[in-house]
């Protein structure tokens, strides 16, 4: 079975976000990329069901440059077989639409029977690219999913929903996209690290896959902004009667919120 | 008239989502400024259209209840349909769990990414400027839509819902999907909510940190979060520690809350923690170290032991609600 992941390169989630000097973009100056989180979900829930099918390949599949390759082996250090990564002057300024059409045209051309993707980059927070990708493929798909089991070539995937949980049923080829919850990813192993230096990472240009940049761009961003500085407010003191009283109190009267 | 609005209005057993009203009510708004149209599109029975009519749509598109509708492909063919037949300039949809999933695969259809989880448009020069979240809140990014067809989803509980002056015409659909369209199958829905309120939609959000200590302190929260009426939320600690379900992680790598109050017991505001909260109204902290990050964004705090103070809050809270 040949098992596809889909990672996003992102900025660790404790990296501090600036603005750039042209107010379009994030300034990624000195910030340490890692996996997106979610992704790491996929790639645990992809290993798992190599390991009990007992044969197959997981392929790990980004579009993205050369930051984006070194943050891939730690997919391969974790234990996935190989990597295909999508890099072109043209995939610099892509739209989630654009990475969708891409991320497809490599899973016809690798033979991809399950897609996996993590719910959502954490960073642009796009959360569609899954679901684009099923769309352009026409594959079924269950989006932001906590539970996977795969029996006759069927998969029932449990997806988290508001207030609750659905239980879906998709025949491969489908693409599932993962939430944290799934499965507790694995560390890399020394051993792991090691052989993943030895692993490949195949890289194509657009062209190569068949493909030109889209023309119709969904949106222009205008400017980014920080959002509005919350002034420190009031510490109460006291004894903690005395505090909690006059919480309710402000909460009750000033803010009005209860 | 020039092409408008199409709103997506989402029916849950009967109930419109509180998302949805707030939808309808923006795309009102902004159809307004405009001199634009809203349409509106719900598979429910009658009395969910005369609700959802009420909401600011000029016309209701409504079709009746079916099976093949409680999957989402047979939603987004649905929605396919009347794209084509009626041509909007943008579709919207609540960001909830099915709207976050029914646009992007709408979008697909015509080419077009989404611009999703919306916390602000206006209309300047004619056109719309939608401000959206990026990196859980630590920024935001300002867009305009390119093209004739646009897709976007709204943050539930950031836009307010009014009652529109004029009931909208319902216009009853025969459309009917056809079943073998439907790629993903839905077996089963479970409530877990158990009748709480959903965490993305609550007016009030209790949350517990790290400062609880044991997994056996959580129902402290959920009491405080019950007697406001509110629901409970955590810190990733919590949830990493295994002390309560990750459907309740607050934060950017859990959910992104903007409640009118939201009460930090135990958390000391780590940066991914405030991302997913700090667009609340209200923040309240209570914690032991006064020196914790928390206190910098919060609006009240009180320095001090939580096994002390909540189980007093609680007390006290339901001696003003008595």
């Amino acid at each position: 079975m040949k098992i596809g992941v889909c990672i996003k390169k992102v900025p660790d989630t404790e990296t501090r976000i600036r603005i750039a000097p042209d107010g379009r973009q994030v300034s990624l100056d000195g910030v340490s990329f890692i996996i997106s989180p979610y992704d790491e979900f996929a790639i645990e829930a992809a290993l798992q069901l190599k390991e009990k099918v007992g044969q197959g390949e997981v392929i790990v599949i980004a579009v993205g440059d050369e930051e984006t390759g070194k943050v891939m082996r730690n997919a391969l250090a974790m234990g996935a077989d190989r990597a295909v990564l999508v890099t072109d002057p043209a995939v610099i300024e892509t739209e989630p639409y654009d990475v969708a059409r891409i991320l497809a045209a490599v899973a016809r051309k690798e033979g991809i029977e399950l897609l996996l993707f993590g719910k959502q980059g954490v960073g642009q927070d796009y959360q569609q690219v899954p679901t684009l990708t099923a769309e352009v493929l026409g594959w079924p798909a269950a989006a932001v999913v906590v539970g996977l089991e795969l029996a006759g070539g069927e998969l029932t995937a449990t997806r988290e929903i508001d207030g609750g949980e659905e239980v879906d049923r998709l025949s491969l080829p489908a693409v599932v996209s993962a939430q944290k919850g799934l499965n507790t990813p694995r560390y890399a192993s020394l051993k792991g690290i090691m052989a993943a230096k030895k692993k490949t990472i195949e890289t194509h240009a657009l062209a190569a896959l068949g493909l030109a940049p889209l023309a119709q761009r969904s949106w222009e961003v205008i400017r980014l902004e920080m959002p509005p500085a919350r002034a420190a407010g009031r510490l109460i003191g006291g004894e903690p009667e005395a505090q909690v009283k006059q919480l309710v109190e402000l909460l009750h009267t000033e803010a009005k919120v209860l | 008239m020039a092409q408008g609005f199409l709103v997506y209005v989402e029916n849950r057993n009967g109930r419109i989502r509180k998302g949805s009203l707030e939808t309808l009510a923006t795309a009102r708004r902004l159809a307004d400024a405009l001199g634009r149209t809203v349409d509106a599109v719900i598979v429910g029975d009658d009395a969910a259209a005369a609700q959802a009519a009420r909401f600011g749509a000029h016309r209701l598109f409504r079709v009746a209840p079916a099976d093949v509708y409680n999957s989402r492909d047979g939603v987004v063919e649905l929605l396919a349909e009347l794209v084509r037949q009626e041509s909007p300039a943008w579709v919207v949809a609540s960001a909830t769990a099915v709207g976050k999933d029914c646009l992007p695969a709408l979008a697909a259809r015509f080419e077009r990414s989404v611009i999703q989880d919306a916390t602000e448009v206006v209309v300047e020069g004619g056109e719309l400027l939608i401000k959206r979240p990026i990196y859980a809140g630590k920024a935001f990014e300002v867009l305009k839509p390119a093209g004739a067809l646009a897709f976007l989803t709204l943050r539930p509980n950031v836009f307010p819902a009014a009652e529109a002056p004029a009931a909208a015409t319902v216009v009853e659909l025969a459309t009917a999907v056809d079943p073998a369209r439907v790629r993903t199958r839905v077996a089963e829905v479970r409530e877990t909510a158990g009748g709480k309120v959903e965490l993305t939609e609550a007016a009030i959000v209790v949350s517990g940190g790290r400062g609880i200590k044991a997994a056996e302190h959580y129902p402290l929260i959920e009491q405080l979060a019950a007697a406001l009426g509110g629901a409970a939320g955590a810190s990733r600690a919590v949830v990493d520690a295994g002390w309560v379900a990750h459907h309740h992680q607050v934060g950017q790598t859990g959910k992104t809350v903007s409640p009118t109050l939201y009460i930090a017991v135990g958390i000391s505001g780590a940066i991914q923690h405030l991302a997913g909260m700090s667009s609340s109204k209200y923040i309240v902290a209570i914690n032991k170290d006064p020196d914790a990050p928390i206190f910098k964004v919060a609006d009240y705090g009180i320095v001090g032991d939580l096994f002390q103070v909540v189980p007093l809050l609680i007390e006290e809270v339901r001696k003003l609600n008595a």
